[in-house]
């Protein structure tokens, strides 16, 4: 199905749905999230069985703050969609879709790595890319890029322009 | 493959150099030239390539750009049985502690090599995720330019550390 | 045996002193820095004398920080960024990237620079293929394996260096098309290779396939059936070796892809030595594709698109000291244009406007669906820039497939799934 039938079926069910360059896009609620997600797997003419990814797009500034976007894929019909789930900033939870997709495991760890969404029912959520001990959440765009100062265990080494030797 | 001498490639000696032969005397330095040629004929480098750069010397402990000509193709998994730490790749935050673990289980004589610009500098990775040059972790002898520096860079560097060590006295 | 107990009689151990030993388990940690491990990559095994009873990888030892770092940078400068993620397949990185961008922008590279971004794709396939052979072989013990991969391989870099003047991370597929066109005498370069190729492919699999020593260490080693593979999302030869025929170039095709012909190579071992015949065979149809492109590419043709406010302004080309702008190009600007000089200024420092939006873009890289999720929100900056690597997932799957083996086991598994710890990390 290309992306214009996938909306309309998918309208139906969850009204916000946004069809832009061949692609579509639903936005659903949290507390939907997973009834969306085994909806869209059962449903035989959508079949959308695999997840490829979870990731988040962050607008400061805006409310809601956050996007969990889903990319999910038919291994049968070899079409997409986007589920998307918008979060604001001072409550960034969403429930876990692990019981669903085992592969989103390690994804929404790395998201809670990276953005500091929390997972509920997640079964391990920590940090997986950078050190555990790591503060702050640096890919939000109110974090710096960085790279000024090396935090390394036990030492502390200034920017480059403040070294003395 | 003959490397090309280059200008300020010293091969003879400073007077800064020939005074300190002086004092160290003849059966001294006649040790220390014969030491320096034994720790450069067969330096064995320690397994740690971490990312591109790491593709680039393996490239260059193959057959084409063949280090084994230098006596250096055996790469010991173990820091123990190393003496030469080529830092190939991107040092991130995480890999940092183990870099330094690694480097301390080397026994002395060691020698570094900063191979890419990742490892000198930070390349192109001006962020919080990249050790900014592991100069700031350990003591590094040649630092390589590159992204990734072609074997050929990385054997000049090579070649340019066993000169160096060649001409370090024994002790 | 703990201090505290009192001692056994001597003689035969007590069943129950037996039962103690048995269950205790060692906890062994295998990496980062290990020369057996593809990269930066750690794993926990908790094991049973050589049994492993659970494994779990640690990654982030090579955390570069790239998405973040696209936020930071011009579109055009992106490339050069994601190129160094995965790579060893800096080519399909590039592309994803690219395809996105250029979706997202609303308009498609010229035919040639399709070809070519095919042609220079699939190359790099046989590239990452090489070395993943080479490295298997070297870590199973074939260390002759190893140098044979990397010879092949320099075949292909100096290729690959001719047109681009980069050995790897080439940033050759840009915006709007690719940033050269093939050199003089490539086209003859590039037969040649396909000419030598499928003999030293041939040569390969004397060597392994019915090898007994490789069978063994590789046939029934790390079994993990279709449907688990695709509940961990795990894409690639490791899936295809399972039986599911899933591949991005034939499911939703791209870069022109639909006009070609090749086959996707499935096997139904599902295990080690399944991987490896599915690799094998992927080398072969590799070298179907390249040879296709090859036709298409004996009428010359524009390699960027016309486009100004996109194409990338400079003409390159390879010269003695590396590539540079062309000596006419330098002319023009500095001593012909004002405007020339002024819009290359521009476009290089300002860069792309991308209209707003997000997309999702798969290419099939030699790991698996290498997915590229970007946004623009209207800028010359992207917002985010999400890369959805093969081998993040893939490594997900590696704790039940080295469940119950033997540590050495642990080392032919994680060598079949190749991964790429560039792109695991980011």
């Amino acid at each position: 199905m290309n992306a214009a039938g996938i909306a309309e079926r998918v309208r139906t069910s969850f009204p916000d749905v946004v069809v832009a360059r061949h692609e579509a896009s639903v936005i659903v609620g949290r507390g939907e999230l997973l009834r969306a997600l085994g909806s869209f797997r059962d449903d035989p003419e959508l079949r959308l069985d695999f997840l490829s990814s979870v990731t988040v797009n962050d607008r400061p500034g805006r409310d809601p703050r956050f996007w969990v976007v889903y990319e999910l894929a038919s291994t049968d019909h070899h079409h997409r969609l986007r589920v998307k789930v918008g979060l604001s900033e001072d409550d960034p939870h969403v429930p876990s879709v692990t019981g669903v997709f085992r592969t989103a495991d390690w994804y929404e760890r790395e998201t809670y790595d990276f953005f500091g969404i929390v997972f509920d029912g997640h079964p391990d959520l920590r940090r997986i890319l950078l050190p555990e001990d790591w503060e702050g959440w640096p890919l939000r765009k109110t974090e710096e890029l960085g790279g000024v100062d090396t935090r390394f265990h036990g030492a502390f080494i200034p920017p480059v322009d403040r070294r003395t030797s | 493959m003959p490397v090309e001498r280059v200008e300020g490639f010293q091969t003879g000696r400073t007077a800064e150099e020939g005074e300190e032969e002086f004092k160290r005397g003849l059966l001294l330095t006649t040790l220390d030239k014969a030491v320096g040629w034994a720790r450069k004929q067969s330096m064995w480098p320690v397994t740690f390539g971490l990312a591109c750069c790491a593709i680039e010397m393996m490239a260059t402990g193959a057959g084409d750009y063949d280090l084994s000509r230098w006596g250096m193709e055996l790469f010991r998994a173990s820091p123990r049985q190393a003496d030469l730490m080529i830092v190939a790749g991107r040092v991130s935050q995480k890999m940092a502690p183990v870099l330094r673990t690694v480097y301390d289980q080397m026994p002395e004589p060691k020698w570094v090599i900063s191979m890419g610009v990742c490892a000198s500098a930070g390349g192109m990775f001006t962020n919080y995720a990249i050790v900014q040059g592991v100069d700031t972790i350990v003591p590094v002898d040649i630092y390589v330019p590159g992204c990734p520096p072609k074997p050929e860079m990385l054997m000049y560097g090579i070649l340019r550390l066993h000169q160096k060590v060649a001409k370090e006295p024994a002790t | 045996m703990r201090a505290d107990r009192a001692p056994d009689p001597i003689g035969e151990p007590s069943a129950a002193s037996t039962r103690e030993i048995h269950q205790e388990t060692m906890l062994i940690n295998m990496g980062p820095q290990h020369p057996s491990t593809h990269g930066v990559l750690r794993l926990l095994l908790e094991l049973d004398g050589e049994t492993v009873l659970a494994c779990t990888p640690i990654i982030g030892y090579l955390h570069t920080g790239i998405e973040k770092n696209t936020e930071y940078r011009t579109w055009q400068q992106g490339v050069t960024f994601v190129t160094r993620a995965d790579y060893l397949a800096p080519f399909f990185n590039e592309l994803g990237y690219c395809l996105a961008v250029e979706k997202l922008l609303g308009i498609e590279a010229p035919p040639r620079a399709q070809v070519l971004r095919v042609m220079f794709c699939e190359m790099n396939r046989i590239a990452s293929h090489l070395v993943w052979l080479a490295t298997s072989g070297l870590e199973l013990g074939a260390v002759s394996v190893m140098l044979y991969g990397f010879r092949e391989r320099e075949q292909i870099l100096d290729i690959f260096e001719a047109a681009t003047g980069l050995r790897m991370n080439h940033a050759y597929v840009r915006i709007g098309g690719v940033v050269m066109d093939l050199p003089e005498g490539g086209l003859d370069r590039i037969d040649d290779f396909l000419r030598m190729m499928p003999g030293r492919i041939d040569e390969y699999e004397t060597l392994l396939t019915e090898n007994p020593i490789w069978i063994q260490r590789n046939q029934g080693v790390g079994p993990l059936s279709a449907e688990d593979a695709l509940t961990y999302g795990v894409t690639g030869p490791t899936l295809r070796a399972a039986g599911a025929a899933r591949d991005v170039r034939r499911d939703e095709p791209y870069g022109g892809y639909e006009t070609y012909d090749f086959d996707v190579v499935t096997s139904d071992g599902a295990d080690c030595y399944a991987r490896y015949l599915v690799r094998m065979g992927e080398m072969r149809q590799s070298l179907r594709i390249v040879e296709q492109c090859l036709d298409r590419l004996r009428e010359p043709g524009p390699v960027m698109v016309e486009d100004p406010k996109v194409r990338w302004p400079a003409q390159l080309e390879v010269g003695p000291d590396g590539i540079g702008n062309s000596q006419r190009y330098v002319t023009h600007i500095m001593e012909e244009s004002m405007e020339a000089l002024i819009h290359h200024f521009k476009m290089v420092t300002e860069g792309v406007s991308v209209p707003p939006g997000e997309v999702y873009v798969p290419v099939e890289s030699p790991r698996g669906e290498l997915g590229f999720y970007v946004v623009s929100d209207g800028g010359n900056r992207p917002a985010r820039v999400k890369m959805r690597d093969p081998s993040f997932a893939n490594l997900q799957a590696a704790p039940q497939m080295v469940r119950g083996g033997l540590v050495a086991d642990v080392i032919a598994v994680i060598a079949s799934i190749d991964p790429v710890l560039g792109g695991v990390d980011r």
